[in-house]
């Protein structure tokens, strides 16, 4: 893949990009002008097209959008349908949107309206997490500008549409970026996840059809109505195309927010992108897209590409694209623990496998960490990571049990490296 | 002190309750709003929250104890949080919060010894590119964080002055020729 000469196209580097009239001369806003102003351009249309172009769901799951736009029911006359934003971007290692309301907020603005006028929807809401005040601000400037020039509001561009969008703050919960979190988040409840079904197109938002997208994603809709599906679907990996933000952050010489096509190698991404490990070290692992897929060790990325299909081989997801390297130095059972004390903080509390269970993650492996483990305390560990799998309303009792378990299994030899020592001092 | 909203502070509460279609959901920005006012967000401030909403004290109360950057006591003027997870702790985040601590001589519930100032640990802040990361009192993030950056803020903190928005430029992304 010729990726050194790939033009960017999500966080191009255009000068005051963010401005709306430098993002109108260069093209923006014309694929929503497609949408509301051509007749071969009709809802369903618009979602055919999103769906033709694989557009994989950039929020950690992968799902296909425009499959996730085709489950809304038929419009009812009367009755309000809506776009939930998630934004929260809250998974550790992600760091992805957050540039995209600083420099491109446009292309966002206009992908969330394209999805509302394809899916028939009122209002889109988008949820951003409270941390990012500063980069709200930003986002609400950018809509002020777009309802200024009749992009977003009553009437747009004389198709006598009426989409709004509004702004909603988080207050620091990982959890409301579960989608049916962030809606009790919405509505003024506290936030525990829903369970399913009903899904969300059935019963969302108020109890109406609602589709919630990361902010990325919808972003991807405008080029691809801007560019065509084909132009999209022909980029990157042919499973998983498009472009791609890619975060890359620890011990590397140039840690930052890229973006490339999906497909690129991991090898490519951290020593030609991110300038390779620092201090001239070794790699010793990698966790390629937030910190709930499964980490990978050095050996393991070898010919592995970003995308679904090549991540999967070696048992591990794309996630969110924020990648974490770590070096030879780093202490792994440490590692584990921190992410694991994440998970015990973030837990909501409603369902016992993930209140309790994250918990018991904490208190076993700061034994161990400690210098006070026994072997059993490792089969302990996946043992509760069995019982809490799949056992809790949301997925987050099993992002907390995937890095425990896949870290013990790959990095077993670190693990006893630490019972061993206490076994051998309790002995002496 | 007594528990009441400007006529200012209503109509924004109103403008954020218009947004949606039902009175609750502006539970948040509400919430919001009052701790800004008030600094924290004691029983007194629920209940106000409670009663300009229409909704039982227990509801506002459920929703403000969930969330961490509602205070739900007294705190010091400024936090200084200092993120300690993942990317950032591999990067010495938890040394760096140790040191802020020791430097403002913090007791066990993170308080200045001059009451001005508190520190904690955060939980992943969303700008893991650039740790380790810290966030002031709910606003500004300081990227790629030193001891001595560090002292700055605490500095600058100290003397009340208003920390400006750090800008962080997209990266000149010219891949390294091998």
């Amino acid at each position: 893949m010729d990726w050194k000469n790939y033009q960017k196209i999500i966080l191009p580097n255009i000068p005051d990009y963010h401005k709306i009239d430098v993002y109108e001369k260069n093209g923006g806003y014309e694929g929503l002008r497609k949408a509301m102003t051509q007749e071969e351009w009709d809802p369903k249309a618009v979602v055919n097209e999103v769906k033709a172009a694989n557009i994989r769901g950039r929020g950690g799951a992968g799902f296909n959008a425009g499959l996730k736009w085709s489950f809304m029911p038929p419009k009812q006359e009367g009755l309000p349908r809506y776009l939930a934003c998630n934004g929260d971007e809250s998974e550790p290692g992600t760091c992805k949107d957050r540039r995209l309301f600083e420099y491109n907020p446009h292309l966002f603005i206009e992908g969330a309206i394209i999805a509302c006028y394809a899916m028939e929807m009122d209002a889109a809401y988008v949820y951003i997490r409270g941390e990012y005040i500063d980069w709200i601000e930003m986002l609400q400037a950018a809509v002020d500008e777009a309802y200024a020039k009749g992009y977003v509001g009553d009437n747009i561009m004389g198709s006598g549409k009426n989409i709004h969008m509004h702004i909603h703050r988080g207050a620091g919960a990982y959890i409301c970026g579960e989608e049916t979190s962030l809606m009790e988040s919405l509505e003024g409840n506290r936030p525990y996840p829903r369970s399913k079904p009903p899904f969300p197109a059935q019963k969302g938002l108020w109890g109406y059809p609602t589709t919630i997208n990361n902010v990325e994603t919808l972003s991807h809709a405008a080029l691809v109505m801007r560019n065509g599906a084909s132009w999209y679907s022909s980029m990157g990996a042919q499973t998983h195309p498009g472009p791609c933000i890619y975060g890359i952050s620890g011990h590397v010489n140039r840690p930052g927010v890229y973006e490339y096509p999906t497909g690129m190698l991991i090898s490519d991404l951290i020593y030609k992108v991110a300038g390779g490990i620092r201090n001239g070290k070794k790699l010793k692992a990698v966790v390629p897209g937030g910190s709930s897929v499964p980490i990978l060790t050095a050996e393991m990325i070898e010919g592995i590409t970003m995308d679904a299909d090549s991540l999967r081989t070696v048992g591990t997801f794309m996630g969110t694209g924020g990648m974490c390297v770590l070096d030879e130095d780093t202490d792994i059972v440490n590692f584990l623990l921190r992410t694991s004390k994440f998970y015990d903080h973030e837990s909501c509390g409603q369902c016992t496998p993930c209140r309790e269970g994250t918990g018991w993650f904490v208190k076993v492996l700061e034994k161990i960490a400690r210098g006070d483990g026994e072997t059993k305390d490792l089969d302990l560990l996946l043992d509760l990571c069995d019982r809490m799998e799949g056992r809790t309303v949301c997925a987050l009792a099993d992002a907390a049990a995937w890095p425990v378990r896949n870290t013990i299994n790959r990095f077993r030899g670190d693990f006893e490296a630490k019972i061993k020592k206490a076994t051998l001092i309790a002995t002496s | 002190m007594e528990y009441i909203f400007t006529q200012d502070e209503l109509q924004e509460i109103a403008r954020h309750v218009a947004k949606y279609p039902e009175k609750k959901s502006a539970v948040m920005p509400a919430l919001w709003i009052a701790q800004e006012k008030f600094g924290w967000l004691s029983n007194e401030a629920i209940k106000l929250v409670a009663t300009t909403l229409e909704l039982p004290y227990a509801h506002v109360y459920g929703v403000a104890s969930f969330y961490t950057m509602y205070f739900k006591k007294e705190v010091p003027k400024h936090l200084i949080e200092i993120c300690t997870c993942f990317s950032c702790g591999e990067m010495k985040g938890k040394e760096l919060l140790d040191f802020t601590k020791e430097h403002l001589g913090c007791n066990a519930q993170g308080f200045s010894a001059d009451g001005k100032i508190w520190a904690r640990a955060a939980e992943c802040l969303g700008a893991c590119d650039t740790g380790p990361v810290c966030q002031i009192s709910n606003r500004r993030y300081r990227h790629k964080l030193t001891e001595d950056k560090l002292k700055d803020i605490i500095e600058k903190l100290r003397n009340d002055e208003e920390l400006p928005y750090e800008r962080i430029p997209l990266y000149d992304q010219t891949p390294i020729e091998d």
